[in-house]
């Protein structure tokens, strides 16, 4: 009966697109898609970076003009310090490692010929790409771009009059905020379906790669994490345009009574965050997932321990929602409820750490081939533990106290989420490049872009921890007066310096990754001989993925170097090798 | 043919975890996020009631009554959405349409009786600051002092019903595509020029109106990109959005309208 017809096969009846307009702008592919939301992040991405740029310049010369912007003005830093932060978090790492990978990659790594709703999935991007639209938009109107930093606190965030940004500037902020947001659950909603009802057939869900359970975990937290924020972002709205004062008590401002009372700032926060914490985990779990694949590829080792690792991921993602408290022990709460909020925090380290050690134990004996992708993935597990044992400092209420709103805090989540996923992200490129565009890229820029990278991002962000402790705080322009930070000044040009010099390397990554599309060394179907259903079919895939048949998986994802076979590997599709261990 | 299809797909692909086609649940997996969407609302609303002293409890019973028929009208439309779903599985066309539209006119009912609600609430006092001002009429009852004493009662109020007002609205348009299709974009064009032109420049619905418009533009690309036809599992699927957008009414419902009622 009709009623059992599946959703993409009814869309892939029809035959492969025509026309250069359907076929790569309005594509119902998942791997254009995937494309496209990758181009969108790049494109982030770099205006992300100049805006850091221009931070740490002021930050170390305070009275230097800048480009396009002039003298900076205090609230002119915090502009660029709310861009910077939004722009990174929501368009680039939620947007590259799931949009981008995740669309062009979960479909052919489960063996089926689309996404479930293409239809939605074309619209997602769309709407996504809308919402950056909106934000840039924000730069160009009058007063500016808003200045309440990523996390958008009310109430600086919720009236109008605050401050130079806060006028139409902010509003488009959060009306991109809610378009993202929109955007992002159609696009969690098409992944989770889809894995769920298109395996191949033999691909249970124990024989996932990593990757998929990643993107699948993903989703499942933007799902029930967006929805939220799309919440908290109408009601503010309602405070800015409807003079409602849900997160506004009563203040005022230069002496003048607002016309707000009754509302809770804490209301904001708490909704924020219930956001706020799912979506590091948003940001860091593709990445997880994707470099776990790497290892065990480039190992020439299963991983170790599969089963573990699938589970922490299950984990992390449920105790993901349980903790987003510590971002306000600041805020006045009970010790009982920051002292429960702590331990749950602290609880989410066991899957983490079981995860970095399945990711040792993985290397640990393997004939490990340090290819760029693999140099990357190590990077990645580098970053992740240099990040994340500051983790449990900031966990504790009391530490917290000091170490809160200083640069201890941007030098912990810029290793453990921002970097490491950009790591993540850089993996992923090398990796699949020759998948997407059937040509590898140069290897020799890519070591020098590592090194730049991995070399740059320590010595930019290891510093601020001591800045931190030091009693630096964040979200501040024009400290180089201050008395008592005189003494940062140093280490503070070191950053900035850092910062150039790590920011040039990524153009290596540019020039690299538009030569190598043309330029490239010819790929073969599975350079890197893996056994993923990706290397499986022809480089670039067909509209169909597998060329009008779909493949029967016998084996699980990391047979590598398994006794008795032909070659060091066995492909998932290979003829079945006996239970897997 | 059909048949073979399903065998087809059913020796390609492992058995769906859930046993259902992709469509179906797609659409849990959008009330789940949904629900943690009004689930956050209804947060904001609790937060508010619990830490301000003295929540007023100003409903008189027209407004008591008035959502009560409301109510019975989503309730209403449940059962006729449900009659709809059999029809489609019955392979009954004419029956399917026939009970979508009343669906869809339940539908309609609750909406413009919580118009009026509103409207009436509005000229009675209880507003948000930035809404244009009733003209002409001096608003003198206990609404006016509950607004300025109590914003919060007005802001939750607005902020939830509004939100599920909308939502009512989205499922009314869902509705009209699946049983109408393209056939429905010029109705939906004339309700909204209908709703624009009808509703004076000082009522939120004067602007609420556009929503339609917009609806009309989104539903013409869906149409456009994929002309199919809908069987009854679209209907089935527009049936679970339909009772979910009622059963989130059942705890406005007692939360809002109850709770506030005057004798308590
Ligand atoms: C080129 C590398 C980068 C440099 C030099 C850099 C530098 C900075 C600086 C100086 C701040 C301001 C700290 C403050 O005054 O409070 C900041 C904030 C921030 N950055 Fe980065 N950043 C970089 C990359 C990234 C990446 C990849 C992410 C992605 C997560 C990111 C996310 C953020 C966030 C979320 C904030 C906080 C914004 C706020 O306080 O609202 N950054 N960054
Ligand atoms: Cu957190």
């Amino acid at each position: 009966m009709a009623t059992h017809e599946f959703a993409a096969q009814e869309s892939h009846a029809h035959a492969a697109p025509q026309g250069f307009v359907r076929k790569w702008v309005f594509s119902l592919d998942h791997k254009v898609i995937g494309l496209q939301y990758y181009f969108l992040a790049l494109a982030a991405v770099f205006v992300g970076m100049f805006l850091s740029l221009l931070m740490r310049i002021h930050l170390i010369w305070p009275t230097l003009p800048l480009p396009l912007l002039g003298d900076i003005k205090p609230e002119t830093y915090l502009t660029l310090v709310t861009m910077h932060g939004t722009i990174m978090v929501f368009f680039v790492l939620t947007t590259a490692p799931q949009g981008g990978f995740g669309n062009y990659f979960l479909p052919i790594q489960i063996g089926a010929p689309d996404m479930a709703f293409p239809v939605l999935n074309m619209l997602s991007f769309w709407t996504t790409l809308l919402g950056f639209i909106v934000m840039i938009a924000a730069f160009f109107v009058a007063g500016g771009a808003p200045l309440h930093g990523w996390t958008g606190y009310a109430p600086l965030s919720a009236m109008q009059s605050t401050g130079p940004g806060e006028g139409l500037g902010a509003d488009l902020w959060i009306i991109s905020i809610a378009i993202f947001c929109i955007g992002a659950l159609m696009g969690a909603l098409n992944f989770i379906t889809t894995t769920l009802d298109m395996r191949a057939k033999g691909m249970t869900m124990m024989r996932l790669p990593l990757t998929v359970w990643a993107w699948f975990v993903t989703a499942i937290l933007g799902l029930l994490a967006f929805g939220v924020l799309l919440s908290a972002g109408i009601l503010l709205l309602m405070d800015r345009n409807l003079g409602t004062s849900f997160f506004v008590p009563l203040v005022t401002i230069n002496g003048q009574l607002t016309g707000h009372k009754g509302g809770s700032p804490l209301l904001w926060q708490h909704l924020f965050w219930f956001f706020g914490h799912p979506e590091v985990y948003i940001a860091i779990l593709p990445a997880m997932g994707m470099c776990s694949q790497l290892l065990s590829v480039f190992s020439r080792k299963p991983i170790f321990g599969y089963k573990a690792m699938v589970y922490a991921i299950l984990g992390i993602g449920f105790l993901g929602f349980m903790v987003w408290g510590h971002h306000m022990f600041m805020s006045g709460m009970s010790p009982y409820t920051a002292f429960a909020f702590s331990i749950m925090t602290m609880g989410i380290g066991v899957p983490s750490a079981i995860k970095t050690f399945n990711w040792l134990g993985t290397l640990m004996r393997g004939r490990i081939r340090f290819t760029s992708p693999m140099l990357f993935a190590i990077g990645f597990v580098s970053l992740f533990v240099s990040g994340g044992i500051s983790g449990p400092f900031l966990a504790q209420p009391v530490l917290d106290i000091q170490l809160h709103d200083t640069y201890f805090v941007p030098a912990h989540f810029h290793l453990i989420m921002g970097v490491a996923s950009i790591f993540g992200i850089f993996a992923a490129t090398y990796y699949w490049f020759p998948k997407m565009f059937g040509r590898m890229m140069n290897e020799s820029m890519a070591r020098w872009h590592f090194w730049f990278s991995f070399i740059g991002t320590y010595a930019i962000f290891m510093p601020m921890h001591y800045l931190g402790m030091a009693g630096m705080p964040r979200r501040y322009s024009q400290l180089t007066e201050v008395t008592y930070l005189h003494g940062l000044i140093p280490l503070q040009k070191f950053i900035t310096y850092a910062a150039f010099v790590t920011i040039a390397g990524q153009l290596i990554f540019l020039v690299n990754l538009f030569w190598s599309m043309f330029k490239g060394k010819q790929a073969s179907d599975n350079p890197w001989e893996a056994t993923t259903l990706e290397w499986t079919t022809a480089t670039p895939p067909p509209h169909d993925n597998f060329g009008g048949h779909t493949p029967v998986v016998h084996n699980g994802p990391y047979e590598y170097n398994v006794p008795g076979a032909p070659r060091d590997y066995v492909m998932q599709s290979d003829p079945e090798i006996g239970p897997a261990h | 043919m059909a048949d073979s299809a399903v065998h087809d797909i059913q020796s390609v692909y492992e058995p769906s975890l859930f046993g259902t086609y992709s469509k179906k649940i797609g659409m849990w997996l959008f009330l789940l996020s949904d629900s943690l969407t009004f689930g956050a609302l209804l947060y904001a609303y609790s937060y508010g009631r619990i830490s301000t002293e003295g929540w007023p409890t100003p409903f008189h019973s027209e407004s008591i009554v008035n959502a009560t028929i409301m109510t019975a009208f989503l309730l209403t439309s449940s059962l006729t959405m449900v009659l709809a779903v059999r029809a489609s599985v019955h392979g009954d066309a004419k029956g399917q349409r026939l009970w979508l539209l009343a669906t869809m006119l339940c539908g309609t009912g609750f909406i413009v009786l919580h118009g009026r609600e509103w409207s009436n609430l509005i000229a009675e006092g209880l507003t948000l600051p930035m809404f244009p001002k009733v003209p002409g009429r001096e608003a003198a009852s206990e609404f006016v002092n509950v607004s300025k004493t109590v914003p919060q009662f007005g802001a939750t109020f607005f902020g939830l019903t509004g939100m599920h007002m909308l939502h009512v609205t989205l499922g009314v348009i869902y509705l009209g595509v699946v049983a109408l299709r393209r056939k429905f974009i010029p109705i939906l064009l004339v309700l909204w020029l209908v709703a624009w032109l009808a509703t004076p420049a000082y009522s939120p619905f004067h602007y609420g109106a556009h929503v339609l418009l917009i609806g009309a533009i989104v539903c013409s690309i869906i149409l456009w990109l994929k002309p199919k036809l809908y069987d009854s599992s679209d209907v089935e699927v527009a049936g679970l959005y339909w009772h979910f957008v009622d059963l989130v009414w059942m705890f406005i419902f007692p939360l809002v309208y109850l709770m506030s009622a005057k004798i308590l």
